[in-house]
């Protein structure tokens, strides 16, 4: 691990300019992702601020009947929450199918959001990876794809974004609030937060520089079926090669985001409009323009099945 | 280089560090606890899980200076050899490790299970969200994977958290 210093800071506005004073400095809450990735030199900040004091560990009501998330509230405590197991259930259900019960414990709901892929050209420092090292080529591409993104990639890379917490947070259309260095405020919807890759991979959030999430926002709660399906390679414990996030109502209506496909959470709002016609319907909008490898190419049957299951599982 | 402390087994200690230093750095090679294990380094086997401020943690994926004035409790801090945890007792008795080099892990993380399961956190597997969970095998399981054992003792380990479960409080 390359050497840094570190402070506390006591106020969001504190932390922000803190941040934008060092272009290598680094915000750390639960530090499950920042600091395995700081092991491998592939995150070499010369400054750790540690935002654990800003005392964003409250889960309140929103004005206008939703819950406002504190961005330091840990996994554990958010799946946990009374409120959210009753009426974002979906949130709940994603939660609890990542990572170990040590690591929810740890892991905070702004940096689930701002979590890294974990595209195995991405850690392997022996590899290009145009996302740790823009312009170095992408060794995914024409490598072992298996686990890789089939909509939404470019030329340049095509890793996938890894959180399950997203994914649910995006079929409830949660927004997510910041502050900046010069003190400012804003609301970003959750569809905003996470780019595509493009041509520049490692700009992987529209957050500007020193940008702090404050808390995540979810509206008032929609009602209907939340059923979360994690595909994965072990029943425990493993990132998912497909997953389906979903709330359907009783008329068959509903929204759908998925997992594993794309560098951000996939949803496709007019794909919804399909979902009283079924999986396949659905499926074939959502994944409209898909690129799969010759590896990968069965994600796409596997979204449209995993979605069958979960319409069926949702008629009860 | 920064300073710290904190409590330990109950006791208030101090150290000097090197801002790089893990939580599981800090208790092996600084207080020499070597009960908890280092065993990949990247929060992916469990071999260092303590419970700190009540919870498990992976202690090899946390700074030490980020723990100012907490409490954290190791393998050493549960029992003694004279004096053991009912959790460790349970281990023994069902034979739930071969090598032993996951168990301080897998006690800690046991204990904390129990504690999560009382407190009505659902797991992956719990049925209905809205109604406490009960400890099955199923439950266990799901809720010991960030724990793994390479010698494969998992029927053993899971009959002795049962155990331990079942006992009255």
């Amino acid at each position: 691990m390359k050497s840094f210093t570190y402070e506390k800071v006591n106020s969001a506005e504190a932390a922000a300019s803190a941040a934008a004073s060092n272009s290598n400095a680094k915000f750390i809450a639960g530090g499950t992702n920042l600091l395995d990735l700081m092991k491998l030199e592939i995150e070499t900040p010369s400054h750790l601020i540690d935002v654990n004091g800003l005392g964003f560990d409250k889960i309140e009501p929103a004005p206008d009947g939703g819950l406002r998330i504190g961005a330091l509230v840990r996994n554990t405590t958010l799946a946990a929450d009374a409120r959210i197991r009753r009426d974002y259930g979906l949130l709940s259900r994603a939660l609890l199918a990542g990572a170990s019960g040590q690591l929810r414990n740890k892991a905070t709901t702004a940096g689930n959001l701002l979590q890294r892929t974990r595209c195995p050209y991405f850690y392997d420092t022996n590899q290009p990876c145009n996302k740790r090292s823009p312009g170095s080529g992408c060794a995914a591409i024409g490598g072992v794809t298996r686990q890789h993104a089939v909509i939404g990639a470019s030329d340049a890379c095509i890793a996938t974004h890894p959180s399950d917490m997203a994914i649910a947070m995006r079929a409830l259309d949660a927004t997510v609030q910041t502050v900046r260095p010069d003190g400012s405020t804003r609301d970003i919807p959750i569809a905003d937060l996470h780019r595509l890759p493009g041509d520049t991979p490692h700009i992987e959030t529209t957050l500007t520089s020193g940008e702090l999430i404050t808390s995540v926002t979810l509206p008032k709660p929609v009602g209907g079926t939340h059923i979360y399906r994690k595909v994965r390679d072990r029943a425990s414990y493993a990132f998912a090669l497909v997953s389906v996030g979903a709330i359907v109502q009783r008329d068959g209506t509903g929204r759908v985001a998925v997992g594993g496909v794309a560098h951000k959470p996939w949803r496709v709002e007019a794909a919804e409009a399909e979902m009283p016609r079924g999986a396949k319907a659905v499926a074939a909008r959502l994944l409209e323009g898909a690129r799969p490898t010759k590896e990968n190419a069965f994600k796409l049957s596997l979204v449209e099945r995993t979605l069958g299951a979960v319409l069926t599982e949702a008629k009860g | 280089m920064a300073t710290l402390s904190f409590s330990v087994n109950g006791e208030v200690r101090a150290l000097k560090l090197d801002t790089r230093t893990t939580l599981l750095d800090a208790l092996r090679e600084h207080l020499h606890l070597t009960g908890t294990k280092k065993g990949c380094d990247h929060g992916q086997c469990g071999a260092c899980t303590v419970i700190v401020g009540g919870q498990r943690i992976n202690s090899c994926l946390t700074l030490a200076v980020m723990h100012e004035g907490e409490s954290v409790t190791t393998i050493e801090g549960l029992g003694t050899p004279e004096h053991m945890h009912p959790m460790q007792a349970a281990f023994v008795r069902h034979d739930g490790f071969q090598c032993g080099y996951c168990t301080p892990g897998q006690i800690c993380s046991a204990v904390a299970v129990l504690d999560e399961i009382k407190a009505g956190i659902p797991s992956h597997v719990t049925g209905d969200l809205n109604a406490a969970p009960h400890l099955t095998n199923t439950e266990l399981r799901e809720r010991m994977s960030g724990n793994i054992c390479r010698c494969g003792a998992y029927s053993n380990i899971a009959e002795a958290i049962t155990e331990v479960a079942g006992r009255p409080a």
